[in-house]
């Protein structure tokens, strides 16, 4: 790393860091000098104090656990359920192409309306959750993968065949390594998006994670409270899109140098 | 021995108004062990579909195409291909680059490694073995291409334009690299190309194509030594004579003039 990019990146993140002060500073004085009350906007302070009061009256850790349990079990699967299916209809345009209106169909139907559906079906259980989150994630993620499979050099694929290639192998040494990066693109997007199928899914019925703490709090106008779910949930959000990124740095390490502010 | 032959191939194919386009027509020619090969012709006159029928990757609509004396009824082990593009895969190191056609074969990984580093010191990569692809410049990556291709060990090499995307002096370097390397290694080639020069300096013989539908027409045997150092063979006195020659089959020059005549 040369002595440029070092100075830049200490100047990054001494100006983040600047930032996050005067943010905290803005929200700890800022409302009260605005007048405005803090049933609307509470400080900072207020919110760390609901924050350690939730830990224990209402065991805010297990209801984070398992919205990150349905987060982590959503995003798994969907992402499997979307890499499959990419693959599939890549190596299948007949598939593609009598399957697309119906996938195009699903894809524009939103999909948090599943959501009563879905407790209708399973009841106040964590199923409907990750199911609104599989569902959620499902698109972006099979959508990548076909377009990476169906964006191949032919010649790449003749150059494997003309090795005598198995269609396994072709799959193997090529396609599913070219999909990598378009893959983790998706992926980044799909750690984001099943958070937001598990709080919907959660917010229409059930008695557990951040999203039923969310309507508590909303019922007893209790604002610090849904301040600390929303942060909370941001925060699991921003683990699994980390996680993405540190597994993306490992899987696509041959690719060339990137800039780290491109998280 | 004749290890690549075509005999009376004709290719068509199906174009966009759902009629039918001949891209080659009763082409028959055989390339004899360890002979160089050029294959020119105007662009589109389907010198590539020749190449993907002796690599096996299209079968011809009549005709057959033999490698060895035995008809190539699809991709095999005897033909290897190497082509503008290097092809290489971003995610392999250089010499697991080398390595993916004898992978595919699964030959023995400890004799197919040591190959490859072999191949990699004759093009003096062996410092850029566990580099990636992006790493090298592109003559360095035409050369691990090569290398690739030579890797599998085939009886004949099919090399489409292999260097028409480097710069011109890179050229001249990979030329020679590759005129050595066909030397040492005795192996047949057929070469397509637009590079007239680079054609009579490679080859043993020239074979030039028509217009669509392509057929040979023309047959030049290059009757200049050392075929393995094109550096020497460039500068000998025959060269742009037989360059004239191929111009004047290629209907280069006439085309030019007659659209530079003053209309009557």
């Amino acid at each position: 790393m040369t002595a440029n990019r070092r100075s830049f990146i200490r100047r990054g993140t001494a100006a983040s860091a600047a930032l996050l002060v005067i943010f905290l500073a803005a929200w700890e004085w800022g409302p009260s000098l605005l007048g405005i009350p803090s049933f609307i906007v509470p400080p900072a302070s207020m919110v760390y104090a609901e924050f350690v009061r939730m830990l224990t009256a209402n065991h805010l850790l297990f209801h984070t656990s398992v919205t990150a349990a349905e987060v982590l079990i959503g995003f798994a699967l969907g992402s499997l359920l979307g890499a499959v299916f990419g693959y599939l209809l890549g190596m299948s345009p007949t598939a593609e192409f009598a399957l697309s209106p119906y996938i195009l169909a699903l894809q524009i139907a939103p999909k948090v309306a599943f959501a009563p559906l879905f407790i209708l079906w399973m009841g106040f259980t964590i199923y409907p959750k990750i199911l609104v989150a599989i569902l959620i994630v499902f698109f972006p993620v099979m959508v990548n993968v076909l377009t990476a499979i169906r964006g191949i050099d032919p010649d790449l694929i003749n150059l494997a065949r003309s090795f005598t290639a198995s269609r396994a192998q072709i799959f193997w040494k090529i396609e599913f390594p070219s999909s990598m990066p378009p893959m983790f693109a998706s992926l980044r997007i799909a750690a984001t998006l099943a958070v937001v199928g598990v709080v919907v899914g959660e917010l229409v019925g059930g008695n557990s994670g951040l999203g039923y703490l969310l309507t508590f709090g909303e019922g007893q106008a209790n604002t610090p409270m849904v301040f600390v779910c929303i942060l909370m949930l941001t925060l699991i959000g921003g683990i699994a899109y980390l996680g993405v990124i540190i597994t993306e740095h490992r899987v696509l390490h041959y690719m060339p140098a990137r800039p780290l502010g491109g998280l | 021995m004749i290890r690549l032959e075509y005999r009376d191939v004709a290719m068509h194919f199906a174009d966009a108004t759902g009629g039918s386009v001949t891209a080659i027509e009763g082409v028959s020619f055989a390339v004899g062990d360890g002979e160089v090969v050029a294959l020119i012709g105007p662009s589109g006159c389907g010198k590539s579909t020749l190449l993907n029928i002796g690599s096996g990757l299209y079968a011809p609509s009549s005709g057959t195409a033999f490698v060895d004396n035995e008809p190539v009824r699809g991709p095999n082990a005897h033909v290897a291909f190497m082509l503008q593009k290097d092809l290489l895969l971003p995610w392999r190191t250089i010499v697991e680059n080398v390595m993916l056609g004898v992978e595919i074969q699964r030959r023995s990984r400890e004799e197919c490694l040591r190959r490859a580093l072999e191949l990699l010191r004759g093009f003096s990569l062996s410092d850029f073995a566990n580099h990636y692809p992006h790493q090298l410049s592109g003559g360095m990556r035409q050369r691990v291409a090569l290398a690739r291709t030579l890797a599998v060990d085939p009886s004949v090499l099919l090399l489409d334009e292999p260097f028409s995307a480097v710069d011109a002096q890179t050229r001249i370097v990979l030329q020679r690299e590759l005129a050595q390397a066909l030397k040492r290694t005795r192996k047949t080639a057929l070469l397509i190309t637009h590079d007239l020069q680079e054609a009579v300096i490679l080859s043993d013989r020239v074979l030039i194509m028509s217009r669509r539908p392509g057929r040979i027409v023309e047959e030049i045997a290059i009757e200049i030594g050392g075929r393995d150092d094109p550096f020497l063979r460039r500068q000998d006195a025959k060269v742009s004579g037989y360059i004239s020659r191929l111009m004047d089959k290629l209907e280069i020059g006439q085309a030019a003039d007659l659209s530079s005549l003053p209309s009557t």
